[in-house]
């Protein structure tokens, strides 16, 4: 009432006297907001509830013993403690050897692949952003669709053919059309291998086969460096729009002073948006680490156990570790998977809580205002 | 400028550093994008076989893939009308549910900032490998389960008795089951809608607080100044965020869909199928975007 700064008739008589006077306007108005803020309040703190609540029940559960699953009267709170399911856990995800040390190999190969795909795809985004948002050229609204298609078309439209692509890697497959390994094809089937990848290209027609680049991280590598990696329209898009809304005139200046367009580009606007860039940077390298799309398709599990495919194939791998004998298989209840997937889930999430604690702002905060320059 | 060469002016220039800018995205897309979507097009209409050593094969079979995918795969025409049923009722949820979030959280109350965190939080927890694995929920069901018959051990189970009595009182089952479908799907709804609160709150910071005290002083109610004020000052987000959230639940990893594609790929090695299966997809996808976004330009245009 003070914070209206309103000074009534009656000001220094109570409410049930202001009450009066005003007919019971006053009681009917007080009454409104003390609902709407009750209502607010339970409707928020019920939302946000929910969204804490299965990282808690996860939580306690994971420290049951395999007994207390199954005993009906202990619904959240474990009645024997145990921190065992953790290192069964580790064993199966490739944190830990198998009765031998924690090496967490999964999680430091995920970190390192989380940041340096992360990396690269900011470099590129903010270079491509830049560009969009400052230059006029012929075909830009053009290729700018092109984003916009980038953003809206699944990657799982072209996945068969990203596999098939990388798996058999080649430059220049022009090679059948020129009568490469094409016998009994006609003219119009060897045009066709061009478009179509099948034909032969430059390192095979030099070494005799094609790359597997799928057995390292280049092919992914290769992805982020030309923005077409997870979510990188979406990057550019949020970027472009950011550069937009920086006023020109500090490029002027230094273009006047003799400053190059890439150390103006460097100098001037890096440092400006670099709110925008790291929250980018966090957006991309959570994504990643969480990633198990272009994670399956470019990094195989035999190639770089990541800890997202680690978890993707923790399943199978469960009914050969609870055998006693390596060879068969046993079957695992199914309340004891769910139990270890969780715990999994827990594994993976927790490094990504404690980041987003300290870094909420960047994430919340830098968005919003990039957005609201629009 | 030497020799015969014109000159070159500033503008040209300027094209010419901006295309160097974009010249990663212009390799990428011609690469990595234009180049395998008419590669999985040509796929999907062929027979596609693996020969050790020398790549891949295809034979031209025309559309006896998309035939497989529609008629012969036993799941793949069911999980497709799921999925779009449940995308229908998710895509409205969300809306409106991130709508009124991002309106409360826009007002001033204690706990706003944790309040934002925490709605934030989904955007990192349910991304990637996380959705996919915690929608296996049976043991939560399960769970539920065991904690239900207790309940009716003990003879207190508040649900089942109400749902008796409803339906002895005459309220037909079939509503019933869009009610508890739509209370089963409301953590899905608030897992998937971090990002469109955050795009209907920067577009609510947007509003000149101005406008709110103008309509206060000609003795607007604030149940009026929100429709005439708020609503279609945000109202062009909507689109925004309808695309986005179909985007979003098309590419999910949990979605059945998506499952099964991958696994005719990985599992079955049907290149073939699997790419007519993505573009049928894709393409019912597109309808709902094109289709989505037409019907929201007009009801907006009409409410301004």
């Amino acid at each position: 009432m003070s914070k209206n700064n309103t000074v009534f008739v009656g000001e220094n008589k109570n409410f049930w006297d202001r009450n009066r006077r005003s007919g019971g306007y006053l009681l009917k108005k007080r009454l409104g907001q003390i609902a709407i803020s009750v209502i607010r309040g339970l409707l928020m703190f019920g939302l946000c509830f929910m969204i804490i609540q299965p990282l808690l029940t996860r939580f306690s559960m994971s420290l049951m013993q395999e007994k207390d699953l199954y005993d009906s009267t202990i619904i959240l709170l474990p009645r024997n403690v145990t921190l065992d399911n953790y290192r069964i856990v580790a064993e199966l995800t490739d944190l830990k050897a198998i009765g031998g040390n924690w090496h967490f190999n999964a999680l430091l190969n995920t970190l390192w692949v989380s940041v340096l795909i992360s990396a690269l795809t900011i470099i590129s985004t903010t270079l491509v952003a830049y560009g969009f948002a400052r230059y006029n050229f012929r075909g830009k609204k053009f290729w700018f669709a092109c984003v916009i298609a980038v953003i809206i078309i699944p990657p799982q439209t072209i996945q068969s053919a990203l596999y098939m692509n990388f798996a058999n890697f080649d430059i220049l497959k022009i090679f059948t059309l020129f009568g490469v390994n094409a016998e009994g094809l006609n003219f119009g089937q060897r045009l066709l291998s061009v478009v179509d990848g099948t034909g032969v290209g430059l390192i095979q027609l030099l070494t005799g086969s094609a790359l597997n680049l799928r057995a390292n991280v280049s092919a992914y590598a290769i992805m982020a460096l030309t923005c077409m990696g997870l979510k990188n329209g979406l990057y550019i898009y949020i970027m472009r729009q950011y550069f937009q809304g920086i006023p020109t005139s500090l490029e002027e200046a230094a273009y006047v002073d003799g400053c190059g367009t890439l150390h103006t580009f460097v100098k001037i606007m890096l440092p400006d948006a670099l709110p925008t860039i790291a929250s980018c940077f966090l957006f991309s390298f959570v994504w990643q680490w969480t990633d198990i799309f272009y994670t399956r398709l470019f990094l195989p599990i035999t190639s770089i156990s990541t800890y997202s495919n680690q978890m993707a194939s923790m399943v199978t791998k469960m009914s050969r570790y609870f055998s006693a004998d390596s060879s068969v298989a046993v079957v695992v209840p199914n309340g004891r998977q769910q139990q270890l997937i969780s715990i999994a889930v827990l594994i993976c999430a927790i490094p990504l809580v404690i980041l987003y604690l300290f870094t909420q702002r960047t994430f919340v905060e830098s968005l919003a205002m990039s957005g609201s320059k629009e | 400028m030497s020799g015969g060469r014109k000159p070159v002016t500033m503008q040209q220039r300027r094209a010419r550093t901006g295309y160097l800018f974009i010249l990663p995205f212009i390799i990428g897309f011609i690469l990595f994008m234009a180049r395998p979507m008419i590669q999985s097009l040509i796929m999907s209409l062929s027979d596609v076989r693996i020969v050790p050593g020398q790549g891949y094969q295809m034979t031209w079979i025309g559309l006896d893939n998309y035939h497989t995918a529609m008629a012969v795969d036993p799941y793949f025409n069911q999980y497709i009308t799921d999925e779009i049923g449940r995308m229908v009722i998710n895509t409205i949820a969300t809306l409106v549910l991130s709508f009124v979030i991002a309106v409360i959280l826009n007002q001033d109350f204690k706990g706003r900032t944790l309040a934002r965190a925490i709605f934030f939080l989904p955007v990192i927890l349910s991304s990637g490998v996380l959705p996919g694995i915690e929608s296996q929920n049976e043991f939560y069901d399960m769970m539920a389960g065991v904690a239900e018959s207790v309940e009716g051990a003990a003879g207190v189970n508040i649900s089942a008795s109400l749902q008796n009595l409803l339906s002895v009182s005459g309220v037909g089952s079939g509503v019933f089951d869009v009610v508890f479908q739509m209370i089963d799907a409301i953590y899905d709804i608030v897992m998937a809608s971090g990002i469109q609160i955050i795009i209907f709150l920067t577009g609510l910071q947007a509003i000149s607080p101005s406008l709110y005290e103008a309509a206060d002083v000609e003795g607007c109610t604030a149940w009026e100044s929100f429709w005439k004020i708020t609503f279609p000052m945000v109202s062009p987000l909507l689109l925004v965020n309808c695309i986005y959230t179909i985007v979003d639940f098309f590419m999910k990893n949990d979605n059945r869909v998506m499952e099964r594609i991958t696994e005719v790929m990985y599992k079955d090695f049907k290149f073939g199928v699997s790419s007519a299966m993505s573009w049928i997809y894709f393409g019912v996808a597109l309808v709902f975007i094109v289709l989505s976004s037409f019907i929201i330009t007009k009801a907006v245009k009409s409410a301004q």
